[in-house]
């Protein structure tokens, strides 16, 4: 064994390669990451209006959660195993902390106050709900049976209801997926996969009419937002008008007079994927989207590469839940989905999601450069 | 060992793993494909109609107000003018690079408290629309301006100013804060003065601020100069003289009109109690009404000349016809009275007594058709088209339901009721030997509108007559103007309350003109109940005829006719 690492050191004779195996980083996702979230500055700069304090605000947090990412990289990902089901306690404490003594925030249950900061609990719960069923499912041979599905889904199902109640859609659909992540990979047979989604079909009118009202004017704008073109169509209206302006090469960087002229509502957080199709267009975009798809397909090396069931279903469910992420938001903001609160991940200007994101980068960054043995 | 059994469990579950891996990679595909293909739908296919949706929410056509035209007064000084303001408006957010010692400058000129502005831009820098000072005069503007401080913006905008204030403020009017005519000439010629408004296109932001302007569509078309017929000058010296007398006899509201006697134009129209066009607010309605043009009163003995004149022109009278008075005259049960017994009189000391049997004796002698096509023609009942906003024509009732003592009524000015200025254009017709001209509020040159009622002998013999009125023992020597001879006549009617005639209010009424050979002006004032003691329109009207006369006569440098007791440096310096 020791040989073998000896061995690896002098084979390629590289000392920066043997630096970088020491801080526990994987090159091609850190530079995916990287140059997403410089890209995250430019249209930041632009969709808010070119101030230079949002702009060294947002970095401040950016340059925390590449921190956090690091730190988590150094640690063992059979540290991460040991304490899944505490963390995943821990976190629906904090659920249930929020529901009876959190903050409310644009008419939303959110936050928790710690004095020092604000800290929305439901964030870490999208990376502990899945490594609890990872860990969960992994001590039993795979594919999982029924008894343990039954139980994996309980798990799923109580995260994603307390968040639901706050109420937060976007959150509790990632969450959501994250579980559902782990148990595809874990090798869930299909007719469970057909059977759970004619289930979901067929109990479409009562989700119905357990939604709240806002919830189901979301739905009804998203099959024809003209209905109300100045009230709730106007957002997915004006998000249209934005990309659609924008052509195939874009308008240019500082060139989004939808969004820069305040006609395009969030266009910082939620909607900054207009924003950025008005500036760049349909190359900036397919560019985009091709960068994303970079850093998924790096997740899911990762995730084949992994050697040991736990970090193989966690890999693969934090590269799936990456993929729900993006493709809700721009889905939404392009109007092939509705109206979900969702960010553009590592582009939307905000703390939570971009801490949350990284820290799972650094999870599966900390599998990738821990193994025991190298396979070739 | 641990990591044997995990390797032997990767073995067994990797061909699972990677065709979910697969799966997973195919359905990602799939979906993007679904984004991709969205976005070429938005940014390809559909492209020209979003960008032209985009386009209609940011470019927009707005109007550009047009300059609104000045009213002048007859020698081009100016009644009303609007005057280019400035808005000042400042970005919080872009102000805030500024540099401390321009935003103190700023201040300064704004006389904004030192440190307000930088307050502001802290308090408010979530805002981007803040104004700091409102309709300043635009050299202000302009100084502020070159500080070329960014995220501070200017506003163009109109504002009205009455220099006059109260002196034609009646006649002149006044505007809204639209900037449309709400009063008097103002908004009587409101077409001719507002303009064009023109239009450009500009873009605005979500907040439907203006931002930038594109282009313009259309220039404004600026409103016309409305010339008045006024002369400022004796404006002002009418509203001075009635404003005195009004407040000395303790009136209620007076009116004053300066006839040119030539062609009728007005030279000056004033009403009491004014009001200052340029800081109204919370005003009485009452204050904004041109009594000269809008109230109506019986002219009492002032329409007697009239009776004279007629009866002389139709040949009802001769002029040495002499009347049998006796203080009181019967007609019917109803009684005629004159306030003495003045015996037997000529035509001359009818006028000059005002003796209403008198008028009343040659009313009844002439037919009623007659009698009454002279006063329509005068303008009694009929509007004098000045076209100014609500004008009245007074009342005058038809011939045919005429009994005789209205006749003797209408003869001493009771019955019917006219305007200030309806009675001045009467008096047109002695002035102008015979001629009756039509009025005008707007200069002009020639009245295409004349027409002769009176006979330029008729005219003449009446005119002479009415120059005994104002002799010592005339009803009228307080009207006697310095430096010129002068005619006109005196009137004090009843006024009439809702169960009849009052016994203690009075309209005080003097019409006249002068010089009396070849009459210039005609000057007509009423004043609406006197209660200071006097009112006879002799005593109460006449003075304040007599000043404004004198002065006016003076202003348009005509050349006395008498000798005055006026300094002789001070008649020539006015010629």
């Amino acid at each position: 064994m020791k040989n073998e690492t000896r061995h690896e050191q002098f084979e390629p004779p590289s000392i920066l390669g043997n630096a970088l195996r020491t801080l526990h980083i994987d090159i091609p996702l850190f530079i995916g990451l990287l140059l997403t979230s410089l890209l995250s500055f430019l249209v930041l700069y632009s969709s808010g209006s070119q101030d230079v304090d949002v702009l060294m605000r947002q970095a401040g947090r950016v340059g925390l959660a590449f921190i956090l990412m690091i730190v988590l990289a150094h640690i063992d990902p059979y540290q991460f195993k040991r304490y899944s089901t505490v963390l995943f306690g821990f976190g629906i404490l904090l659920l249930l902390a929020v529901l009876i003594m959190g903050e409310i925030g644009k008419g939303a249950q959110r936050w928790l106050d710690l004095g020092v900061f604000r800290f929305q609990p439901s964030e870490m719960i999208k990376i502990t709900t899945p490594m609890m069923i990872a860990w969960y499912l992994a001590e039993y041979p795979l594919p999982p049976k029924s008894k343990q599905l039954f139980i994996a889904a309980i798990l799923i199902v109580i995260p994603t209801l307390l968040i639901a109640k706050q109420p937060d859609l976007g959150t509790a659909l990632l969450v959501a997926s994250s579980g559902a992540g782990v148990l595809f990979f874990a090798g869930l047979s299909w007719r469970f996969i057909i059977g759970i989604i004619v289930m979901l079909a067929s109990l479409t009118p009562v989700i119905w009419h357990f939604m709240r009202g806002y919830q189901r004017d979301r739905v009804l704008t998203f099959l024809n937002p003209e209905a109300d073109p100045l009230g709730r169509g106007y957002h997915i209206i004006q998000s249209k008008i934005a990309i659609g302006s924008g052509g195939i090469y874009g308008k240019g960087w500082l060139g989004s007079t939808q969004s820069e002229l305040d006609f395009l509502p969030e266009s910082s957080t939620d909607f900054i994927f207009a924003v950025f199709a008005e500036e760049f267009g349909l190359a900036g975009c397919l560019g985009l989207l091709a960068l994303y798809l970079l850093i998924i397909a790096r997740c899911l090396y990762i995730a084949t590469q992994a050697q040991d069931t736990y970090s193989r279903l966690l890999a693969g469910s934090l590269a799936f839940t990456f993929f729900v992420y993006v493709f809700v938001n721009i889905g939404m903001v392009i109007g092939v989905l509705p109206v979900v609160g969702v960010p553009l991940p590592l582009i939307s200007y905000g703390g939570t999601s971009i801490v949350t994101l990284l820290a799972g980068f650094g999870i599966l960054m900390s599998i990738h450069t821990h193994k025991k043995f190298r396979t070739r | 060992m641990l990591d044997f059994r995990a390797r032997s469990t990767t073995k067994q579950s990797t061909d699972n793993f990677s065709g979910r891996r697969k799966f997973l990679v195919i359905f990602m595909m799939v979906c993007m494909l679904l984004l991709t293909g969205r976005a070429i739908d938005l940014q390809v296919l559909s492209k020209q109609f979003l960008k032209a949706q985009g386009d209609m929410r940011q470019v927009d056509e707005v109007s550009v107000s047009a300059y609104r035209g000045m009213i002048t007064d007859r020698n081009g000084d100016p009644l009303a003018i609007s005057t280019p303001v400035e808005s000042i408006w400042i970005n919080p957010r872009e102000l805030k690079f500024a540099k401390e010692d321009q935003l103190r400058v700023m201040e300064k000129l704004l006389h904004l408290p030192i440190g307000k502005v930088t307050e502001w831009i802290k308090e408010d820098s979530h805002r981007q629309f803040l104004y700091i000072a409102r309709r300043v005069n635009p050299q202000l503007g302009a100084q502020v301006k070159e500080l070329k401080l960014e995220g501070v913006y200017f506003e163009r905008e109109f504002k009205r100013f009455y220099p006059s204030g109260g002196v034609s403020a009646h006649l002149v009017g006044f505007t809204n804060v639209d900037d449309i005519g709400q009063a008097g000439m103002e908004s009587g010629y409101e077409q001719l003065l507002k303009g064009i408004s023109g239009s450009k296109r500009v873009i605005r932001d979500g907040q439907r601020r203006i931002i930038a302007d594109i282009e313009n569509i259309q220039e404004p078309v600026s409103g016309k100069t409305l010339e008045l017929s006024i002369d400022q000058r004796i404006q002002y010296l009418a509203y001075r003289e009635l404003q005195l007398a009004v407040s000395a006899n303790k009136a209620k509201s007076g009116a004053l009109v300066v006839l040119d006697a030539k062609n009728g134009e007005v030279l000056a129209a004033v009403s009491q109690p004014s009001f200052n066009p340029n800081t109204r607010s919370n005003l009485k309605e009452s204050l904004y009404r041109n009594r000269a043009v809008t109230d109506v009163f019986e002219p009492g003995s002032t329409v007697k000349p009239f009776v004279v004149a007629a009866a002389l022109d139709g040949g009802y009278i001769s002029p040495n016809a002499i009347f049998a008075t006796h203080g009181t005259y019967q007609i019917g049960r109803n009684t005629v009275k004159d306030t003495h017994n003045y015996g037997t009189m000529d035509l001359t000391h009818v006028i000059k007594k005002s003796s209403n049997i008198g008028v009343t004796m040659m009313s009844l002698k002439m037919p009623p058709k007659y009698f009454w096509g002279i006063y329509h023609q005068l303008g009694f009942g009929v509007s004098a088209g000045s076209g100014f906003p609500g004008e009245a024509s007074g009342t005058l009732l038809g011939y045919k339901k005429w009994h005789d003592f209205d006749r003797a009524i209408l003869s001493f000015g009771y019955g019917l009721s006219s305007s200030t200025l309806q009675l001045a254009r009467a008096y047109t017709a002695l002035a102008d030997d015979g001629i009756l001209h039509s009025v005008s509020l707007l200069k002009r040159e020639e009245d295409d509108d004349a027409v002769r009622i009176f006979s330029a002998k008729t005219a003449k013999s009446v005119r002479k007559m009415m120059e005994t009125v104002i002799m010592k023992d005339g009803t009228a020597y307080e009207a006697r103007v310095d430096g010129y001879s002068a005619a006109g006549k005196t009137g004090t009617a009843k006024k009439a309350g809702s169960g009849g005639y009052t016994e203690k209010s009075y309209f005080a009424v003097f019409a006249g003109m002068a010089p009396a050979s070849d009459p210039r002006l005609i000057i007509v004032v009423m004043i609406d109940e006197p209660s200071a003691g006097q009112y006879y329109g002799g005593l109460v009207a006449a003075p304040v005829f007599s000043k404004v006369m004198a002065g006016a006569l003076r202003i348009l440098g005509v050349a006395p006719d008498q000798e005055g007791t006026m300094p002789v440096l001070l008649t020539q310096k006015t010629q």
